[in-house]
């Protein structure tokens, strides 16, 4: 049974709608992900799901009550959850009181205190910490203690708003560990907005999409990145091919698709003379000097047009009579040699074709 | 020359410890000490009360308690005179010229001035330590105990403010404490009085004290802005 299930949400500030119909359950010890570009109301989801604002119109179940819309249940219920925002407010006290005041806040006796604040700030990393004042702290140890604050509560649910954005690299790979070790060790259900596609891949069970206040798709991550329901979709989970075509036959499964007069096969159930989009992950594209022998069912004779480096990764745009962007290691870019003007093979399965409908966007 | 005289006579005097000097400068300190104590206890809640509450109107009654940092001290004297005058409304009450008035006039007089800065101290405090408070599962009372706390040294620096206010104003204690000779003097209105009298040393020893305490609020409110 779902621990949170939001059902019919909106809400607006003022005449501006900030979220337009969310539905979206969460199950007990589930991590689930919300991505979606910066001001597509995931902060105001999570704040609404915590209980810090009412919404317009819409319901909120926790453990299958419906939570009123004023009231002292709705501090009950929000004792049961933590939220850690996206930037780290510390209060102007020590890393300790910073991290005891929830559970004073909760009547807790003093010894416990004592010794939930040391194994937590232990677990942290941050156990030398204890009389610093927090405010003189950097961002990732700020980001730790706020993670500390809210993980001595045992909360049932952990809702983080970009628990990374803003720290470097080293630190994100803390956060990252100790969200997956908590998701796994305490079995806490979990809620995290991320603009971060490979840390939503990585930690959560279950994606959802928001873009523009609507919770567009949401599955697991192979769902979301192999088969996005639509353009927008597709665009924001970085399927950087996207191409118009029709479907000119159909056998068994396997579809061609005319892009622009080129064939190329794909896994669809789409009849002919519908119109798709044929939609290629760059990384699902292989690159070789010369038509190899091969299962996969498209292969193009193509035109290197441009090379970025991406650190280590390259993306090479090629035409083949259609533009394809190309994602290849730096080792293989430079075993390859490939320049602009170089002659390629790109070769990619019908398998790692997505097709969908094309609509009129509304 | 008068002055120089008066200047010798007054470190003698507060060499020495005069009784009457220690006896006016006590009673400074506990009647303004009581008045601000006594306004910070109403002043830090309905503070609070009023920033942590949207009302239609607060942009308003902000304004009217700023514009009242600066009402005269003979204003409230004259106010509290005819409240507790005996014909006044509080007349039975019967504190006109004692102690107890003047603290109600210097409560009077400092609490615009503690209200104001009061807000003006948790407006510092961002919003989002508010949210934060209740995201941990704060109630309203713990989150505004904990902005307050967030605060504290900009609340502190404006309760030393409402103190030097009410220890260095002479109208109201003079109007409704009537300057009685071992009853109701503290060091301004000594210092008015003396001065008119031509006895100098009392008014300047008891001027350095006053110049001295001036310096001492403002080292400490130095250090807690610092902060």
């Amino acid at each position: 049974m779902s621990l949170i299930e939001v059902t019919g949400l909106n809400h607006r500030y003022g005449k501006q709608a900030i979220l337009e119909n969310v539905n979206l359950s969460v199950d007990r010890g589930k991590v689930f992900a919300l991505i979606g570009p910066t001001g597509a109301g995931k902060t105001t989801l999570l704040r609404i799901i915590d209980l810090l604002e009412v919404p317009s119109a819409g319901e909120i179940y926790f453990d299958g009550k419906c939570i009123p819309r004023s009231g002292k249940q709705r501090l009950e219920i929000r004792r049961r959850m933590s939220f850690i925002h996206q930037k780290p407010q510390v209060f102007n006290l020590s890393v300790y009181d910073n991290v005891a005041c929830g559970l004073r806040w909760r009547g807790e006796e003093k010894n416990k205190i004592d010794g939930k604040v040391d194994h937590i700030l232990e677990m942290v990393g941050l156990e030398g910490y204890k009389h610093r004042n927090a405010r003189t702290l950097s961002g990732g140890e700020a980001q730790r203690v706020a993670l500390a604050r809210s993980l001595v509560l045992e909360p049932e649910v952990l809702l983080l708003d970009e628990p990374t954005a803003n720290l470097d690299p080293v630190s994100t790979a803390k956060i990252e560990q100790l969200i997956s070790y908590v998701a796994r060790q305490r079995n806490t259900t979990m809620i995290m907005a991320t603009h971060d596609m490979s840390q939503g891949q990585q930690l959560a069970d279950r994606i959802g999409v928001l873009l523009d206040g609507r919770l567009v798709q949401t599955g697991n991550a192979t769902d979301i990145f192999r088969s996005p329901q639509n353009e927008e979709v597709a665009h924001f989970v970085g399927m950087e091919n996207i191409m118009e075509g029709v479907i000119i036959a159909n056998s068994e499964g396997i579809a061609t698709v005319n892009i622009g007069g080129n064939a190329i096969q794909a896994v669809s159930n789409y009849p002919m003379r519908k119109e798709v989009y044929a939609c290629i992950r760059p990384e699902d594209i292989t690159l070789a000097l010369s038509s190899t022998q091969s299962s996969a069912r498209n292969s193009f004779q193509a035109k290197v047009t441009r090379v970025t480096s991406l650190g280590p990764l390259s993306r090479v745009e090629i035409n083949c009579g259609f533009r394809l962007v190309v994602l290849v290691t730096k080792i293989s870019a430079e075993e390859l040699n490939l320049q602009v003007g170089k002659e390629v093979y790109a070769t990619f399965k019908a398998t790692g074709v997505h097709i969908m409908e094309r609509k009129a966007i509304q | 020359m008068e002055i120089w005289d008066g200047l010798t006579k007054a470190i003698e005097l507060l060499i020495s410890l005069d009784p009457e000097v220690m006896e006016v400068v006590g009673r400074s300190l506990r009647i303004s000490g009581t008045a601000c104590l006594l306004a910070s206890l109403i002043c830090l809640p309905l503070g609070s009360l009023i920033h942590f509450h949207h009302f239609r109107g607060k942009r308003a009654l902000i304004n009217i308690i700023q514009t009242l940092f600066s009402v005269p001290t003979v204003l409230v004297g004259l106010f509290v005179l005819v409240l507790f005058s005996r014909a006044g409304p509080l007349g039975e009450v019967g504190i006109l010229f004692t102690p107890p008035a003047m603290v109600i006039g210097q409560m009077i007089l400092i609490t615009p001035l503690l209200l104001g800065l009061t807000i003006s101290a948790l407006s510092g405090v961002s919003k989002e330590i508010v949210d934060t408070a209740t995201s941990l599962g704060a109630s309203g009372f713990q989150a505004v105990w904990l902005v307050l706390r967030e605060a504290r040294y900009a609340v502190l620096a404006a309760v030393i403010m409402g103190f030097s206010r009410a220890i260095s104003e002479v109208g109201c204690a003079l109007m409704v404490g009537g300057n009685i000779k071992g009853a109701t003097r503290v060091i301004t209105t000594v210092i008015s009085l003396e001065t008119g009298k031509g006895n100098l040393e009392l008014a300047i020893a008891l001027g350095i004290i006053l110049l001295f305490l001036a310096l001492i609020i403002n080292i400490v409110l130095n250090r807690l802005q610092q902060r």
